[in-house]
């Protein structure tokens, strides 16, 4: 396998999560969107460690960041679904669209 | 045999991934949602990043079970009994994710790729904890402090008791 | 990956560990009922013959996933795990980082549970598998800061060099903090003894009331060799591997193994069930500063 077909894979999920994150009422849906899509993040970033530049850590390193940004992007938005339901009751997020600014 | 399990796995992330936007059921959309991370877990290993690889797994089991919880919680119908869909600009999302990964693969087969510069170093999870406790400690620190950023933000937004509310009937709440 | 895989330990793993598991059912059976080595094979015959409940609307499928799920983790937790307790001794899968793995190959059983409860669509089960996910947030913690204190005692995330760096003495001895904690939490991620409140019998059975017949044999088959494999992964992190006079390597993994094993089943009949919203508080409050500080501690010895 080379550089190509990982990045392709990493294409495809990233595609795919797009598609949920955009196409989604439901916050929680949205977030499993994203998720997919930081999936093909992760992907990518080994990927370029691997093929492109194994001598140094910074690939590896993307990825530990990667990872961690998916956990907090969790923590964050269902904290913000709870609070938001909580409020009023919604968890869709065409009824928050007040909330732009 | 790694091209082989390579394709399996490739295949079978993106299509677990298709099912968590297909399956109606929450609990299946979560543990499809699951299994894509397993397999992207896996290629990881094939490309012998076994500390971050095996993370991913451990990770993204405990994150899913948490996330289930908040699943069943906020969505109705959940356990998939009638046929559902939630969706908005179906055919919008659909273009602009086709169109987006046509463009990300046209990159990715057109752009000469660098060629390789050093080799894999014998222990990888050495040589990312070297770096992130030498050249690269701001990264750690930022991740560090966005934690606690986020778990404090968190709580705060999500509860709405304070200290020394406790609900009925635990230990030290109002009998 | 694997790099030349031992044919002979690939097979013989899965007997070894349903071999434990058979003793822990039969110690289990003798502390508590006084009942002969034959008691277990017997219960075991009766659900396999036993035909199968359905629950309304049950989804199938999860439940199937979440009890095959769980003889399957303690399997591949068990293949990291060095069984002649030497540094890169004769275990199936040799990777570096196995602590890692072993530990994700625990948390496996969060879903396990929360599979079978979710899955059986009836409310008992329900319960006991969201007990199972608090529980296991309030353990995973204290249980991942024992493992790492072990590690940085080691200087490796991997069970052969753990157990190699225990020459001179046991992790036990000088970390019996972590020990404890890893003990405790052991007998918490196999939902064992004091730890069943998931499928304790306030709920009927909790996240396995409505399993019947093979499933169920397997879904507690499975439980056994969870508690099992976290008795045999505790001899390498704390109790020296396979070091000892006289007998060779293998022989002493497998007898601290039983005897770790034995520990935790007789515990079983000896504590109540804890209620996991007050292991919570415990395990917050208690467990995880003492943690924090043994790896203080181990760390500074360490340094020094």
């Amino acid at each position: 396998m080379n550089l190509q077909v990982f990045l392709l894979l990493a294409a495809a999920l990233f595609a795919v999560g797009l598609y949920g994150a955009l196409s989604q009422q439901s916050i929680v849906m949205v977030m499993m969107g994203l998720e997919l899509m930081i999936n093909g993040i992760l992907v990518a970033g080994a990927a370029f460690w691997f093929h492109i530049a194994p001598g140094t850590a910074d690939g590896q390193v993307l990825v530990l960041v990667a990872v961690t940004v998916m956990a907090l992007e969790m923590a964050m938005g269902f904290a913000v679904v709870t609070a938001l339901f909580r409020s009023r009751d919604v968890d869709v997020t065409d009824e928050a669209g007040d909330l732009r600014g | 045999m790694q091209t082989v399990v390579f394709w399996v796995l490739a295949v079978a992330a993106v299509g677990f991934g298709v099912a968590v936007f297909v399956v109606d059921s929450m609990a299946r959309a979560t543990f499809a949602l699951l299994a894509s991370f397993l397999c992207v877990g896996g290629e990881l290993l094939l490309l012998d990043l076994n500390y971050l690889g095996v993370l991913v797994v451990l990770m993204m089991i405990m994150e899913m079970l948490v996330m289930a919880v908040f699943m069943i919680m906020y969505m109705m119908n959940p356990g998939g009994l009638m046929p559902m869909t939630m969706v908005h600009n179906r055919r919008a999302a659909l273009t602009i994710s086709i169109a987006v990964f046509a463009a990300m693969a046209a990159g990715v087969l057109l752009t000469p790729w660098p060629h390789r510069r050093g080799a894999v170093p014998h222990d990888p999870a050495f040589s990312l904890g070297e770096a992130i406790m030498g050249p690269k400690m701001l990264v750690m620190m930022v991740i560090g402090i966005a934690i606690l950023a986020t778990m404090i933000g968190s709580v705060v937004l999500a509860t709405d008791r304070g200290r020394y509310d406790r609900p009925p009937g635990r230990d030290g709440g109002a009998a | 990956m694997s790099d030349g895989a031992p044919v002979g330990a690939a097979v013989a793993l899965p007997l070894v560990l349903a071999g434990l598991a058979y003793s822990a059912a039969v110690m289990d059976a003798a502390f508590r009922t006084g009942d002969g080595p034959a008691a277990p094979l017997r219960e075991s015959v009766l659900l396999l013959l036993r035909q199968r409940r359905r629950t309304l609307a049950s989804d199938v499928p999860l439940v199937r996933i979440g009890v095959i799920s769980l003889p399957v983790a303690a399997l591949l937790a068990a293949a990291v795990i060095p069984l002649d307790g030497g540094p890169g001794g004769s275990r199936v899968w040799n990777l570096p980082v196995s602590v890692v793995w072993f530990n994700a190959m625990e948390v496996v059983a969060w879903a396990s549970l929360w599979l079978a409860g979710w899955g059986a669509n009836s409310a008992f089960p329900l319960v006991g598998g969201y007990r199972f996910l608090a529980q296991g947030l309030a353990y995973e913690l204290p249980h991942m800061f024992a493992l790492i204190t072990a590690s940085l005692g080691a200087g490796s995330l991997d069970f052969g060099a753990i157990a190699a760096a225990q020459d001179e003495v046991w992790f036990a001895v000088w970390m019996p903090v972590a020990f404890a904690v890893y003990l405790l939490s052991a007998l918490a991620m196999a939902f064992w003894g004091p730890m069943e409140h998931p499928v304790a019998d306030d709920l009927g059975g909790g996240a396995a009331a409505e399993l019947s017949g093979p499933d169920r044999l397997l879904f507690f088959a499975g439980r056994l060799a969870l508690v099992a494999v976290a008795a045999a992964a505790a001899v390498p992190l704390f109790l020296g591997g396979g070091a000892g006079p006289w007998l060779p390597g293998w022989a002493w993994t497998l007898i601290k193994t039983v005897a770790v094993l034995a520990l935790l089943v007789w515990l079983r009949g000896r504590w109540p069930v804890i209620r996991m919203d007050r292991f919570m508080t415990a395990a917050w409050a208690v467990l995880i500063p003492a943690a924090l500080l043994q790896a203080l501690v181990v760390g500074v010895v360490v340094l020094d």
